[in-house]
């Protein structure tokens, strides 16, 4: 085994133990990064020669008998949405090329304090808007098991980037499923943490009422780990509550016997494709054999819920976006003769094609005559659904659903039509309008590419999944299947 | 519902958009296929319903106003392309002679 394929808690015991270094470990990464990067094409920045420097502090710290934290030495990407201070930050898109930010995200800073070893700024559909990664405007990313498909999105690069053995873990965001679609293409552990438990300070705003920060892993335990660092109220995030922390990793092994697992039947209908549905049932069956209960659940405004939620995330994606102006900071247009002259030609020319198109909706949308036909009646369906999801989950412990209609598809196969990439997101994006925790675990393989199944809990019961999640990995071995490059 | 050209280039007016003809084209048909999609909206009944805009419940979080320096100032004034004059954004003109009304 290469030490870029190590999961946290691998390398970290080698790094206690002295049997590896951190400059080793790190070198390892970015020697795999050198042979496949032009396959795959996960980062935007990579951040070497600072990675290297980080490294051989936590080997000195080591070396000095100093005890390290567990994410002290690991190498790990971020998307290139959040902003990492004196390294590039470009959202994906062309309209913050060349923006190097002056400060860190409290995620990354938090990140930074624990030791970890930042490998690079990883791609993503631009302000992470899209489900395949195809909306960036720097590069393409594949799915490191067919490269014809693509990897997911927006958190593409990140998911696409640890299959391929580019980082140990990564930093990524999901406003409605970015980080547990990709995760599912690429058969990776995606965990979207409950709306506020990690801070979205210093992150690209897109849609601020559902933006989520989280960790993509090679397993449950790993993100654990990593939402130990990330999770906490935040004074420059006041919609991160005060809610107690738990330690993640404490009860992560305690049997799940008794544990009430709800099917939402609406979830579960004609048309979803027989395979999937067939590896979600015997993922299912897995936990039922540990001892868990199995029972149908009734989620009945979801399907609605997938409307109603890009009314929201377009609405608020065209304010957070009025702030490029080419004139604080970001692309200027070299022409305008007047400042709104400027301003329109400056985000014309920075702005790719599916942020204009989510712009111009949420503008019509939030405008005057059309807010309470749209905007206002979402945030009532978002009530509803909300209210499913509370009901469902007093019922039982957890949900279990795919986590994506099919698996990875071809480039270019959702491009002309906007609504039918929008579909991609039907089963995670209900997840972010409730503000519920979701896991996106590797269940099993269809025509040799990766299967999700997502598991579902109340607010602020992360520490319950990621133990569901763990009990699973430790009967399976889908999540330690890797492909050839 | 279908929206027309002029809807389309008024939106982007609002959005401070400067569309080609072929985006106003393709946008007009995209718009109006994302906005069909979205009238099941107006099946649903929400009589009584309140909105969300808040998921986890919080309401008013206040806190001290104390100035609080994050970032050096003048660091965040060398993001702007534009030329700095006494700590200060230069901009082209708001009100030139071209568009006074």
């Amino acid at each position: 085994m290469d030490l870029y394929e190590l999961t946290i808690s691998q390398a970290h015991e080698k790094l206690v133990n002295k049997e590896i270094s951190a400059k080793q470990l790190a070198e390892s990464v970015f020697e795999r990064i050198d042979q496949v990067e032009d396959k795959v094409g996960a980062y935007i920045t990579l951040t070497k020669e600072q990675a290297l420097k980080q490294a051989e502090a936590v080997d000195k710290k080591i070396a000095g008998g100093e005890q390290i934290g567990m994410l002290a030495g690991i190498p790990g990407g971020i998307k290139d949405l959040l902003c990492t201070e004196g390294v590039q930050t470009t959202a994906g898109s062309k309209i913050l090329e060349g923006f190097v930010p002056p400060y860190d995200a409290t995620a990354v800073k938090k990140l930074k304090e624990a030791g970890f070893v930042l490998i690079g700024k990883q791609n993503e559909d631009q302000y992470g808007m899209g489900s395949s990664t195809e909306n960036s405007a720097y590069k393409k990313t594949a799915n490191p098991w067919d490269l014809q498909r693509v990897p997911g999105g927006s958190s593409g690069g990140g998911a696409a980037g640890l299959k391929a053995g580019e980082c140990l873990f990564s930093i990524g965001t999901d406003t409605g499923g970015s980080i547990r679609q990709p995760s599912a293409f690429c058969g990776t552990t995606g965990l979207k943490v409950t709306y506020g438990r990690v801070s979205r300070s210093g992150v690209v705003a897109y849609a601020s009422s559902l933006d989520t920060i989280g960790p993509i892993a090679r397993n449950a335990y790993d993100a654990a780990l990593i939402l130990q660092v990330l999770a906490g109220a935040d004074p420059h995030d006041s919609t991160t509550p005060p809610v107690a922390v738990p330690n993640y990793t404490a009860d992560i092994d305690k049997s799940i016997k008794g544990l009430k697992i709800g099917l939402p039947k609406e979830c579960f209908v004609e048309g979803l494709d027989k395979q999937i549905e067939k590896i979600i049932m015997q993922g299912v069956d897995i936990l039922r054999k540990q001892g868990a209960e199995i029972r149908e659940v009734s989620l009945p405004h979801v399907k609605y819920a997938l409307a109603a939620y890009y009314i929201i995330v377009m609405s608020e994606a065209s304010a957070n976006l009025a702030r490029y102006d080419g004139i604080k900071f970001g692309h200027q247009s070299k022409d305008g003769k007047d400042l709104l002259e400027q301003y329109k030609k400056s985000r014309a020319e920075g702005f790719g094609e599916e942020a204009k198109r989510r712009i111009m909706l949420g503008t019509y949308a939030l405008s005057a005559g059309y807010y309470d036909a749209y905007y206002l009646q979402a945030q009532k369906v978002r009530t509803l659904v909300k209210q499913d999801f509370e009901k469902a989950l007093e019922e039982v412990d957890i949900m279990i659903t795919p986590v994506t209609p099919d698996v990875a598809f071809k480039f270019g196969a959702n491009s002309d039509d906007p609504v039918q990439m929008y579909l991609e997101d039907v089963f995670t994006i209900s997840i972010n309008m409730a503000g519920v925790p979701a896991l996106s675990l590797p269940a099993g393989f269809k025509d040799g590419l990766p299967v999700g199944m997502q598991i579902i809990s109340k607010q602020f019961s992360e520490d319950l999944l990621l133990r569901v999640g763990h009990r699973f990995q430790q009967e399976t071995d889908h999540h330690l299947k890797t492909p050839k490059l | 519902m279908a929206l027309t050209h002029e809807q389309v280039k008024h939106i982007a007016s609002l959005a401070r958009l400067d569309l080609s003809a072929a985006e106003v084209e393709k946008f007009t048909t995209d718009l109006s296929n994302i906005l069909a999609y979205m009238e099941q909206l107006s099946e649903v009944d929400t009589k009584d319903v309140e909105p969300t805009a808040q998921v986890t419940g919080l309401v008013n979080i206040s806190r001290t106003d104390e100035i609080e320096k994050r970032a050096d100032p003048d660091l965040l004034l060398k993001q702007s392309p534009n030329p700095i004059e006494r700590h200060s954004i230069k901009v082209k003109p708001i009100f030139g002679d071209n568009n006074h009304t």
